[in-house]
């Protein structure tokens, strides 16, 4: 079967500065790949370059079967994507939001009716179907933004650092969807900072200046560098980078 | 082809349910229009004039009686001396003060020379020569009259038209000058302000990966506004047409193309600032201190161009404004039609590319 993410030697520059620095790795189908790093190590911008909006300096990547540089457009239909700032109108309301977007991405009047009755009774919200986004709570919003944002049954969806600001129970409740979705093959590529949640990866990259300094499933990352969490191999990793740059 | 209606529709409702923004839209037009038609005016009536009358006989009397009568001025106290000239302007009672001499009847009536001395308080220089102008007119006037046919021989007799605008209305100047300014403010302010919105909501993003061009998003984000303006446009106008008896002469396609146009320029204007600004605030900012100031200043609206220095003037062709302006007047007053403006159209024609093309290519820059 075909992967839903393969990179090689993935570069971006930034002037004299690297993004990132030549990562590669592959992303199977239905996997929730986690992607791990400090602020400012490339996270952010690697996920950029997978969706079009960045175009890298050098490598190559492709995303869904479809080539990062010549297909944008193809690849761009088959992603869905949410921004670690909150992505949805505020002054529009919950059907208006699914509306728009199921609009933008060409979805059909009758289908859009179909998909939104379907997500307002699973999350439950069909009571605020017609109130303002900006009334209801955090987080509400974001499980609301994850189901948008595969609204238009895309093969891959990227999620970057979706969980910013909510607390730990409404997390909890927010990867029940991710599974959801990557049981129905679709795949999830997500960063984060939460170390908790790394643990809820099927498998884990791990990022410090640019670069993936380890990945492989959170089980085996912890026997690797012997630690007993996911918090524990960040901070071995970390130091390792201080000692080297000394 | 689905996704379009869909942007524009959303567009809508960020519009309608954005009080500020309706405001903005449809508040301030009329707002403008009836304050600069009813409130700022640079025509001045019943000016406080004091008069010193020291012939007081049958010629001075008519003159200071045609004065009174003329609407312009009010004659608010007779002076009895010389001294309460001055007294009377330092207690603000009156702008002006005519002095008649002893003998002036007798010497106007000889067709010797008949001095008349006019004061006018120039703290405020603007209104102190208009109402010297108005002044010198009526006793102008009052000694033709008083000469009636006897024309000396060789003398020049003036007789000034005034062509487009023979009453000299303030209107006429205003309303092309708060159609300009409106149209700019909305179309560049509210075009950039709302594309930098989605920048700092962080929409922009979910949009730019989404399966819509970046041109498309941009034309969506616009079209509402284009719409808005041109409603905008046609609210002003009808507003100077009907109720202040602005003429237009020529051609109204012509017209309302000629606001199109604009609208264009100022909306390509408005794209390109949000292409180079990231917040709400810098967007507002650099809209009212880069675009409204100089609609306001240098566009020949409120004060003329022809007396500012020439740097100023040289400054003033970068702005679309003063060119708007221009194809405004000729249309509406001179009822030019195509061939005598297409000088002001080429130019805003120009800008209008030169703001997509710089627009695009900052826009390029961002996503590379």
């Amino acid at each position: 079967m075909e992967k839903a993410i393969v990179t090689k030697d993935l570069t971006k520059r930034f002037g004299d500065f690297i993004a990132t620095d030549a990562i590669t790795f592959e992303v199977e189908r239905g996997e929730i790949f986690g992607f791990l790093g400090a602020n400012g190590a490339g996270k952010t911008t690697a996920m950029r370059m997978l969706c079009g909006l960045l175009k890298p300096s050098s490598g190559q990547a492709t995303v869904a079967g479809y080539d990062i540089f010549t297909q944008t457009d193809r690849v761009k239909k088959n992603i869905g994507y949410m921004s670690q700032k909150f992505s949805l109108y505020e002054d529009l309301t919950v059907r208006e939001n699914i509306r728009f977007y199921g609009g933008i991405y060409g979805l059909g009047r009758r289908q859009i009716k179909l998909k939104t009755e379907q997500l307002l009774e699973k999350l439950q919200i069909t009571r605020e179907a017609d109130q303002l986004v900006s009334s209801l709570p955090l987080g509400w919003k974001q499980k609301l933004a994850f189901s948008i944002a595969i609204l238009h049954d895309p093969s891959i969806v990227f999620l970057d650092e979706p969980t910013g600001g909510v607390d730990p129970i409404t997390r909890r409740q927010f990867w029940d969807l991710i599974y959801e979705a990557a049981h129905q093959q679709v795949t999830v590529f997500v960063t984060t900072h939460y170390m908790d949640e790394a643990e809820y990866c099927d498998r884990i990259s791990m990022m410090v200046d640019g670069r993936i300094k380890a990945l492989d499933t959170p089980r085996r990352l912890k026997a690797q560098f012997g630690a007993d969490s996911m918090n524990g191999v960040f901070l071995q990793l970390a130091r390792q980078q201080n000692i080297s740059n000394q | 082809m689905r996704q379009f209606p869909a942007f524009v529709k959303k567009e809508f409702y960020h519009i309608f349910r954005d009080r500020r923004t309706l405001l903005i839209l449809f508040g301030m037009p009329v707002v403008q229009i009836i304050l600069f038609g009813y409130a700022i005016t640079n025509e001045i009536r019943h000016a406080e004039i004091a008069v010193l009358d020291q012939a007081n006989d049958y010629y001075s009397n008519r003159l200071v009686n045609k004065i009174g009568a003329s609407g312009y001025f009010k004659i608010t106290r007779a002076l009895r001396n010389e001294r309460e000239i001055e007294e009377a302007f330092r207690n603000g009672s009156i702008k002006v003060a005519l002095v008649l001499p002893k003998n002036f009847g007798y010497d106007f009536y000889h067709g010797r020379k008949a001095p008349v001395q006019l004061l006018t308080d120039a703290s405020d220089p603007n209104s102190a020569s208009t109402l010297l102008n108005y002044a010198t007119a009526i006793i102008n006037n009052y000694q033709q009259e008083m000469m009636g046919d006897q024309q000396l021989p060789l003398t020049i007799d003036v007789q000034p038209r005034m062509l487009y605008n023979p009453a000299l209305k303030g209107v006429f100047m205003f309303v092309p000058g708060v159609m300009t300014l409106i149209l700019m403010l909305v179309s560049a302010m509210m075009t950039s302000i709302t594309i930098t919105r989605e920048k700092e909501t962080g929409t922009m993003e979910i949009l730019l990966v989404s399966p819509l061009s970046p041109g498309k998003i941009i034309v969506g984000k616009v079209v509402p506004y284009i719409l808005l303006s041109f409603i905008n446009a046609l609210i002003i106008l009808g507003l100077g047409v009907f109720l202040f008896g602005m003429p237009v002469k020529g051609s109204l396609l012509l017209l309302l193309m000629e606001c199109g146009l604009f609208v264009l320029t100022a909306l390509t204007l408005g794209i390109l600032i949000s292409t180079i600004t990231a917040s709400q605030q810098a967007a507002m900012m650099i809209s009212m201190v880069g675009l409204l100031m100089p609609t306001m200043l240098l566009s020949g609206f409120v004060f003329p161009l022809e007396s500012m220095p020439l740097p100023l003037r040289i400054l003033a062709n970068v702005f679309p404004a003063k060119w708007f302006i221009i194809i405004l007047k000729d249309v509406m007053l001179k009822g030019s039609g195509l061939p005598g403006i297409w000088q002001p159209t080429a130019v805003l024609c120009g800008m209008t590319i030169l703001f997509i093309a710089l627009s695009v290519r900052n826009f390029k820059t961002r996503l590379a």
